[in-house]
């Protein structure tokens, strides 16, 4: 849809308490200056907005964060979450009196049950998840058993299903990019991670059964045997 | 006597539930059981009519519920088999006329009076699903070979087991053989893999079902059609009897097996 225009540097989504901008990884000095030119080159799009912005893995100094809020209140952008997976960083943005939880940016129709975060906890379920069961859990949700069509799984964390997955499957729900879903055997192609849906309405034709994972790959949902995605890493 | 309580359910509509209800009942009268079969589909009868005795109806369930008759009163004694009796669904009320506990007060009752009861569940899974598995013993969910009636063959599966009622028992009705192998029906195989319960049997599309549901004889008493020896098997299944199944010439070669999964995009 948006093939001819140029490519943002950066994913940008909305939400109701503002904008989430994820930056890539790589020179930071770089990153920084691409973002204030994509700012710049949409100056009216993002003149008066909240932003949220996810640093990713980076660690970043008071100095530099300090640096960005500035910059970005400059062009009349206000700076009010920096998210990120570093300690440091978090702890630095916490300092500056910014936010660093990603539930700051719920989204409305997919707010979980409050619960623990990031890996840190999964909820097992030893039983085949049938046709009108919903679980939501914010974590990562391992089932022992198959998903069925009809079935759904919305998990603030990844989704290991030790079986077969037909249904519904809704991974990293509130941005959480690096989350994957693995199954036994993958069947269905009813699959999201983060906010970005698999976009192909069949599956591979599969001459043996073989453990898949889906993942984010830049903007695009793949699907690899798990063999292979493992030798990736 | 200490009946055994089986309730016929399915989720989805017009997979053959009712057709299930009497030819299991009438085949299990055939053997020599005593059987009372109980339509709990109220505000929608038919299995009154499915066996043929919808002339003889002065009481029904809900009049029994009510106190408005005696048990003996409303069971309706069936024109072939002495032992077989139906307790039909009352036509002019709806579901919230009973309740589970009161289905299973009547269950009770029933045990006392007969081998067999088999309940006939509306479909949905509200109000009246939950009445018929109430007294339920065991329940056998009925699907055809398509997508959406193992999908809804599914729910009620999982919901049989909330209320601690499973594991249900598979019946899967209308197989045609001929789609199977063209690639247009989901074979056994697959249903079974999907819903992962236990068999009980299959029934073949077959003509003679329709033709025996519009005369109130159902198709067990027709000793040549193919569905009707497969509920006389699954009434012995039943009884703890071991019968293989049927060979309805549906097992596929590779090259069938093959071309269906490039029809489907292997999904």
């Amino acid at each position: 849809m948006h093939a001819k225009m140029k490519k943002d540097a950066f994913p940008i989504k909305g939400f109701r308490e503002g904008l989430l901008i994820t930056l890539s990884e790589g020179d930071w000095s770089k990153v920084l200056n691409s973002l204030l030119k994509q700012i710049d080159d949409r100056q009216a799009f993002f003149e008066g907005a909240q932003v949220a912005i996810d640093v990713n893995e980076r660690s970043l100094s008071a100095a530099e964060v300090s640096k960005l809020r500035s910059l970005l209140a400059d062009r009349q952008v206000t700076l009010f979450a920096l998210l990120s997976r570093s300690a440091a960083t978090e702890t630095v943005a916490e300092t500056l009196g910014l936010s660093t939880h990603k539930s700051v940016l719920k989204q409305s129709s997919k707010d979980l049950p409050r619960a623990l975060y990031d890996g840190e906890n999964a909820l097992l379920i030893r039983k085949t998840l049938r046709s009108g069961v919903s679980v939501k859990f914010n974590g990562s949700v391992i089932v022992e058993g198959d998903v069925n069509p009809g079935a759904e799984i919305l998990a603030g964390g990844s989704i290991y299903v030790w079986g077969t997955l037909r249904g519904n499957a809704q991974a990293g729900l509130q941005d959480l990019r690096n989350a994957v879903i693995v199954a036994l055997d993958l069947q269905s192609s009813n699959l999201c991670i983060a906010d970005t849906h698999y976009q192909e309405s069949k599956l591979k034709i599969k001459i043996k059964k073989r453990a898949e994972i889906a993942f984010l790959d830049g903007d695009a949902l793949k699907i690899m045997d798990w063999d292979q995605y493992k030798r990736l890493e | 006597m200490a009946a055994k309580i089986i309730t016929v359910t399915s989720g989805k509509g017009g997979v053959g539930k009712t057709t299930s209800t009497a030819n299991l009942a009438v085949a299990l009268a055939q053997m020599g059981q005593k059987v009372i079969c109980l339509d709990s589909d109220i505000g929608l009868r038919n299995l009154d009519v499915v066996m043929g005795l919808e002339n003889r109806i002065v009481y029904d369930l809900v009049d029994i519920i009510e106190g408005r008759c005696r048990l003996r009163q409303a069971m309706i004694r069936d024109k072939r088999f002495e032992e077989l009796h139906l307790i039909p669904a009352a036509q002019t009320r709806d579901k919230s006329a009973l309740s589970p506990s009161d289905m299973v007060k009547l269950g009770e009752e029933l045990r006392e009076e007969t081998n067999w009861v088999i309940i006939d569940s509306p479909a949905g899974i509200e109000r009246g699903f939950r009445n018929a598995i109430a007294p339920a013993d065991e329940v056998i969910v009925v699907t055809n070979p398509d997508v959406s009636a193992v999908r809804d063959a599914d729910r009620i599966i999982g919901l049989v087991e909330a209320e601690q009622k499973g594991p249900a028992r598979l019946l899967i009705n209308r197989l045609n053989p001929g789609m199977i192998q063209r690639g247009e029906m989901l074979d056994a195989q697959d249903i079974l893999d999907l819903l992962a319960i236990k068999l009980i049997g299959i029934v073949p599309e077959d003509e003679q079902v329709i033709v025996s549901t519009n005369t109130g004889k159902p198709v067990v008493l027709e000793e040549k059609s193919k569905a009707g020896q497969a509920f006389r098997n699954i009434a012995r299944r039943l009884m703890g009897d071991e019968v293989p199944l049927m060979d309805l010439d549906f097992k596929e070669d590779f090259m069938h097996k093959l071309s269906r999964f490039f029809k489907s995009g292997g999904g």
